[in-house]
């Protein structure tokens, strides 16, 4: 077989600078409207790895819905390379908790459904792109399988190379490692430090995570809920591969988590 | 094997019940004929071919009247799902005439149609088409709504999106929707042949009632058998394997 992999490398997409300016977002309830997103402004430069991390209820995975444009703020914008996102695109892909793969499609059939939309492919270039997205995340032994016969671990590193293929701009990541046991999380962490550092992508994570957040990103965000809002952030410039593990990882989180409880108490309690 | 033994065991007891009530005299052998007389009856028929006529008569029936219960179920089920509009509309009054017994619509497709096929058609279509609405539209609700987010992030939009998402992921609700349709076909017909007598071929409701006219209670209970056997192989062949297998690769609900 030869080796596809530079084709591809080469072929990788800038990734995209964000800007979030002034975003708001409210949601109608039974009762009240209630605030999930407070005046949200946000610069995100290309290829930059950033974390949000805050208590459930912050608004965080809000605010990835409005990046990705599934869901439209009622105040702000995003605007991404400049331009105002009006809507999803597949520019920025999203990576769910829920891996959202889809049963009825072998993993090789996931990995191909959003090349599909991209017209100026070959089919074969799709299948070649697909396949190599596939050993990027080390499945390729597992193209035929279908999603029931995966375990969660090797679900989430589909919806990964799912996500990947397309050539995205930006990946917007909902706590796409929440649902796994400990063991395989650390390993994913590896493999997305690898696969970001090789494929260089503007990513955005979602966590409560503070300890996946402090290994993983360029910058740590911290929100705190009632209504969403960004209280801090913290650099992070530690050598990469980081270890999730390690003692440095470890001293950081804890200055990040006095930082969410103190946010926490300060912030008002929401109204039932 | 061991399955086997008690299913074995199960339906020869049964049989042993029903041969020891007829042979204790207590009830006319007219109204409780033994099992041997049954078995007697349906050799008899299965000979001279008059039971498989029939049963070719009714399946095709059933068929026909199905199929066109499905091409207008399966569609609108679709549709009262993703409007509130066709739910309102269309949606309650496939609630109300579902829960019209099929067997009502016979006077009114006896007017319309007369003695033919059509009266017969008519009220297998009528029987099925609302339960197939409700049960596809049930299962197109209960989509996970993030396949169609996913989607479209990846850039499968309108059109894209249905075909590529929305139909397969609503693929094992729509044939619970086909299954319950196909129950709901059965009976209809049923109904319908035991009311309608028409010219162009006797099917199984035919032989049932021309059972009870002749008093030929052998007939009665040879053609209800029939009609069970009929109405379980369809289930356990045709729907329930479909089902479980897409259930579980779906990884939606059931086993």
């Amino acid at each position: 077989m030869q080796d596809t992999a530079p084709i591809y490398e080469a072929k990788t997409s800038p990734p995209a600078k964000l800007a979030i300016k002034g975003v708001s977002k409210w949601f109608r309830t039974g009762r009240a409207d209630v605030q999930a997103l407070d005046n949200i402004n946000l610069a995100v430069g290309e290829g930059e790895f950033v974390c949000l991390v805050g208590p459930s209820g912050c608004g965080k995975s809000t605010l990835l819905d409005v990046i990705a444009g599934l869901t439209k703020p009622d105040q702000g914008c995003v605007l991404a390379d400049d331009q105002v996102v009006a809507g999803p695109g597949r520019h920025r892909l999203v990576m769910f908790q829920d891996s959202a793969l889809f049963p009825w499609l072998t993993v090789f059939g996931n990995v191909m459904f959003g090349l599909k939309r991209s017209p100026e492919l070959t089919r074969q270039q799709r299948r070649e792109i697909a396949a190599y997205h596939l050993q990027l995340v080390g499945l390729e032994k597992f193209s035929k399988s279908y999603v029931h016969e995966l375990s969660g671990g090797m679900r989430q590193r589909v919806a990964l190379a799912r996500s990947l293929a397309p050539d995205p701009r930006v990946l917007l990541m909902d706590e796409p490692l929440a649902a796994l046991d400990a063991l395989t999380r650390e390993q994913l962490y590896f493999d997305i430090q690898d696969i970001w550092q090789r494929r260089r992508k503007t990513i955005i994570l979602v966590s409560h995570n503070v300890r996946e957040a402090a290994c993983l990103a360029d910058r740590v965000l911290v929100m705190s809920p009632s209504p969403g809002r960004l209280r801090e952030e913290f650099r992070i410039d530690l050598p990469r591969p980081r270890d999730v593990n390690s003692p440095e990882v470890a001293a950081l989180a804890n200055r990040i988590i006095t930082a969410l409880r103190g946010h926490l108490k300060a912030a008002p309690r929401a109204v039932s | 094997m061991k399955r086997a033994a008690v299913i074995v065991a199960f339906f020869g007891s049964l049989i042993l019940i029903w041969q020891l009530a007829a042979m204790s005299g207590r009830w006319s052998p007219v109204l409780l004929p033994p099992p041997a007389a049954i078995a007697d009856y349906l050799w008899g028929a299965m000979s001279d071919g008059s039971l498989l006529e029939a049963t070719a008569v009714t399946l095709y029936r059933l068929l026909i009247g199905y199929a066109i219960g499905l091409l207008l179920g399966l569609p609108l089920g679709l549709l009262t799902s993703t409007s509130e509009y066709f739910e309102d509309t269309i949606g309650a009054l496939a609630l109300g005439l579902q829960t019209l017994p099929s067997v009502c619509w016979v006077p009114l497709a006896l007017l319309w149609f007369g003695q033919t096929d059509g009266a017969m058609l008519f009220v297998v279509v009528m029987g099925t088409v609302w339960s197939v609405v409700l049960a596809t539209d049930a299962g197109a609700r209960s989509i996970p709504p993030i396949y169609a987010r996913a989607a479209r992030t990846m850039g499968s939009e309108g059109l894209d999106k249905w075909i590529r998402v929305i139909l397969p992921a609503s693929l094992p609700y729509v044939v619970s929707g086909m299954k319950q349709g196909w129950a709901f076909a059965w009976r209809s017909l049923m109904a319908a042949e035991i009311f309608v007598t028409i010219l162009t071929g006797f099917g199984l409701g035919h032989l049932l009632h021309y059972g009870r006219e002749l008093s030929a209670m052998d007939q009665v209970i040879g053609v209800m058998i029939v009609i069970v056997l009929i109405g379980l192989v369809a289930d356990k062949i045709l729907f329930s394997p479909w089902e479980r297998f897409l259930h579980r690769r779906w990884g939606t609900g059931l086993k």
